[in-house]
């Protein structure tokens, strides 16, 4: 079926309002106030579906607004203090001296998202167009098979694919350049990823998935400024992540937790870790009696330079976290993501093209940043004392090695039931809220309207009631963050079949990064659709 | 015709509320914004007539802060034709509310006002009920469905008992309930349309009316939460409980 689709032209369009995208318009219209820009972002509002820890580095800031200081975004606290722990089920164990690249000292913490929404104002000021609830599905391809643009989803399409009485169809966004900044694991990146094999040359991806809870505190516990960095119990040695605790003014702190996908216990929880992080001794009485105010989780990219694909591709590039830009031992990707973009920019700027941007990338600053600590996150493949002692030597010569470490795709590093054997955990009974994953939902203020087609398609249900079942005890019923996934009884079949709980979705991308068989595809809902986190 | 609609900023119904912690209001920091539900229904119903051929003009209106013209833009994105914002504290009362929309029908001349039946933030629901009668004209209220007729409209509420259908004059004001349409989605060329449409500024004052709120609200509280529930073993265990709390 064909039908007549509007379409409206601009000289780039932009996929997802984050920092990179955001970073991207506004230095594309500082630059070249003539380029029409346009921003598609799926969430209902700007920042909604941004998360992040964050301990932000200014630079990007200080480069687009020299007198942002003057008018900070609403949630932006001076680093004060940094610390750094190892933990054990029951001790805390203090570092006398943080690793250099911890120091945030001149750093600031912000809420991502209303750093996000503070950009979306700036940028709309410079007249850049930014559409909120509007996502962009799939790639438009023109006669010599360049990008020229992308498709918005079509609204009101019912469960079984038909037209409900409201139905609009999406329009085409033409463009000369398209810029994909959809974050990790973005649904358009990924296809054109592999449309035009972009990662032919580069390692696999290789992800984490962060939870994020913000919570407001009764008086007096709170020291605005700090940042603790954790790591260790409740996660085993093989199993590579930590926490951050992150402590802002008005009595409020947010606790971030990332568990590497690369683990390989197929029963672990990713979200069970994170609840029980927070009942260690260490906190005790700190939470009691405090709220949470929201929570939400996401998958980051943790592969760094070797892992990041081709930036360009005929008609398209990519900047941001879509393409994965975290410094890992920094724990931070928001400054070079923002430097993606405003180099982005400039590149288009100059050349009013997207051709050459790879080359201008790799010669940036911000490529030798990711160059030097390449080799840190895959060192940590073989537990948690080898991956600090190659940290620790990586430090001391600055990346200066003569080899670069591989990463491995995460999907492919699950175990199997049968070979493997569970370290003791040490868990705690916890009385903490939230008290499970929909609990936790509840705080995202996920909203899908239940009367749309399933996105996330999953492309054989019977491996999960059987190969899966047998072999992993499907894991997707435990990674996903908010319980999307459930082996329930099937009343006519017998045995278990898996039902999809679309509606619960917060767009994190776990599933279809871990899923063992890589057969569950994340799709964009309609828009508007997804989380509407607050302040995170 | 001109069909006049109130429209309010208001809390997204998918945020969790959450009370200050010093009592004073709600936590709006970083908090989405929408239009009020009710209020997009009488948008829709509103723009229907008119796609009808049977009002000339929709005019939105609100009255609120400055923020508020950013509901403005999303109902212009629907289809209205212009917007007005009225100036004010935006915890203006529901008498206030109602003069200054008596003034602005009567500046307008407009035959017809659709309003949501309340407001999801403060759930006062008198607005409309207010505004008929400082008007002196007639009023249907929770209505799901609208037929307009000449110089009359015949309206079907929704009441306790089911459905009941009346028939009013014209100039009158309809409060919208919920079954009374299902509202678009807006396009996304609409958008950047509605961003050309006039928005005009007024004050209270211009329109004459004293926004001097009469109650002054002492206190903000949460809902006391819910006790968590217990499992118990068996049927004695069931029984057990229900003597110690004295409801056997």
């Amino acid at each position: 079926m064909t039908e007549e689709r509007d379409v409206m032209e601009y000289d780039v369009v932009i996929v997802g309002a984050g920092p990179a995208g955001l970073a991207t318009a506004i230095k594309l219209k500082q630059l070249s106030p003539d380029t029409s820009v346009c921003v598609l972002e799926k969430a209902s509002m700007v920042g909604a579906h941004s998360v992040a820890g964050a301990a932000i580095e200014p630079g990007p800031l200080d480069e687009l607004f020299p007198d942002w200081r003057d008018n900070p975004p609403p949630v932006c606290v001076d680093v004060s203090k940094d610390e750094f722990f190892f933990m054990t089920a029951k001790r805390s164990i203090k570092f006398p001296l943080n690793p250099p690249q911890m120091n945030n000292h001149g750093n600031y913490i912000v809420s991502l998202g209303a750093m996000c929404a503070w950009l979306g104002e700036k940028a709309e000021a410079l007249e850049v167009e930014i559409y909120p609830g509007f996502a962009a599905v799939e790639a438009l391809f023109d006669d010599q098979g360049a990008v020229m643009g992308v498709r918005v989803g079509d609204m009101g399409i019912d469960k079984d694919g038909k037209q409900k009485s409201g139905y609009t169809p999406g329009i085409d966004i033409h463009a000369k350049l398209t810029i994909l900044s959809e974050g990790c694991r973005g649904s358009l990146s990924k296809q054109l990823i592999k449309h035009f094999e972009l990662d032919s040359a580069c390692d696999p991806q290789t992800y984490g998935i962060g939870f994020k809870e913000l919570w407001q505190l009764p008086q007096g516990r709170v020291t605005p400024g700090l940042v603790q960095h954790m790591f260790g119990w409740p996660l085993d040695n093989m199993t590579y992540g930590g926490a951050s605790v992150y402590h802002l003014d008005n009595d409020r702190v947010s606790i971030v937790f990332v568990v590497g996908l690369d683990y390989q216990d197929p029963n672990l929880m990713p979200f069970e870790c994170f609840q029980q992080f927070k009942h260690h001794p260490m906190f005790e009485g700190f939470f009691e009696g405090g709220e949470i105010v929201s929570a939400g989780a996401r998958a980051i990219n943790e592969g760094g330079f070797q892992s990041m694909p081709k930036l360009e591709m005929p008609g398209a590039i990519m900047v941001g976290d879509a393409a994965g830009m975290l410094n890992m031992p920094k724990l931070k990707g928001i400054h070079t993501a923002m430097n993606s973009g405003i180099l982005a920019a400039t590149h288009y700027a100059e050349n009013k093209s997207g051709e050459g941007y790879h080359q201008a990338f790799l010669a940036s600053s911000t490529a030798k940043e990711l160059h030097a600590v390449r080799n840190v996150r895959p060192g940590f493949r073989h537990g948690m004392l080898m991956g600090l002692i190659n940290a620790g030597f990586e430090t001391v010569t600055g990346g200066r090695t003569p080899w670069t470490l591989a990463n491995h795709a995460d999907h492919s590093e699950l175990q199997k039931l049968a070979s493997y054997v569970p370290p003791n955990r040490e868990y705690v009974e916890r009385t903490l809220a939230p008290r499970d994953r929909l609990a936790s939902q509840y705080l995202a203020a996920t909203e899908h309207d239940e009367d749309q087609p399933v996105h996330l398609k999953v492309a054989d249900t019977t491996i999960c009631s059987t190969q899966c079942l047998e072999e992993y005890n499907n894991p997707c019923t435990r990674f996903c963050p908010v319980g999307v996934y459930e082996m329930v009884e099937d009343e006519e079949q017998g045995g278990l079949r898996l039902q999809i709980n679309a509606s619960n979705c917060v767009h994190c991308k776990t599933c279809d990064i871990k899923d063992p068989y890589q057969i569950i595809t994340w799709v964009p809902p309609e828009g508007g659709s997804g989380p509407n986190y607050q302040n995170l | 015709m001109k069909i006049l609609v109130p429209v309010k900023r208001v809390v997204d119904y998918n945020v969790r509320i959450q009370v200050k912690s010093d009592n004073s209001g709600v936590n709006l920091d970083g908090v989405k914004m929408s239009v009020n539900p009710f209020d997009e229904i009488a948008v829709e119903e509103a723009l229907r007539i008119k796609e009808r051929g049977e009002a000339e003009e929709v005019i939105a209106v609100t009255i609120g802060d400055s923020a508020a013209q950013e509901q403005l833009r999303t109902v212009l994105a629907m289809g209205c034709d212009r917007a007005i914002l009225v100036e004010a504290p935006s915890d203006l009362e529901p008498l206030a509310v109602a003069k200054t929309l008596k003034a602005l029908v009567e500046k307008e001349d407009a035959q017809l006002v659709i309003a949501g039946k309340q407001a999801i933030d403060d759930d006062s629901g008198q607005v409309a009920q207010m505004l008929a009668a400082l008007l002196s004209c007639a009023q249907a209220t929770f209505a799901s469905k609208i037929e307009l007729a000449g110089d009359s409209a015949k309206v079907t509420r929704e009441v306790d008992a089911g459905l009941e259908t009346i028939e009013v004059d014209l100039p009158a004001v309809v409060s919208a309930d919920l079954r009374l349409n299902e509202p678009r989605y807006v396009k996304l060329p609409d958008i950047m349309k509605a961003k050309r449409k006039p928005i005009d500024t007024l004050s209270l004052a211009e329109l004459g009316v004293d926004g001097t709120n009469q109650l002054t609200v002492s206190n903000w509280s949460a809902p006391s939460a819910r006790e968590p529930g217990i499992k118990v073993e068996d049927v004695a265990g069931l029984v057990g409980k229900l003597k110690e709390k004295g409801l056997l």
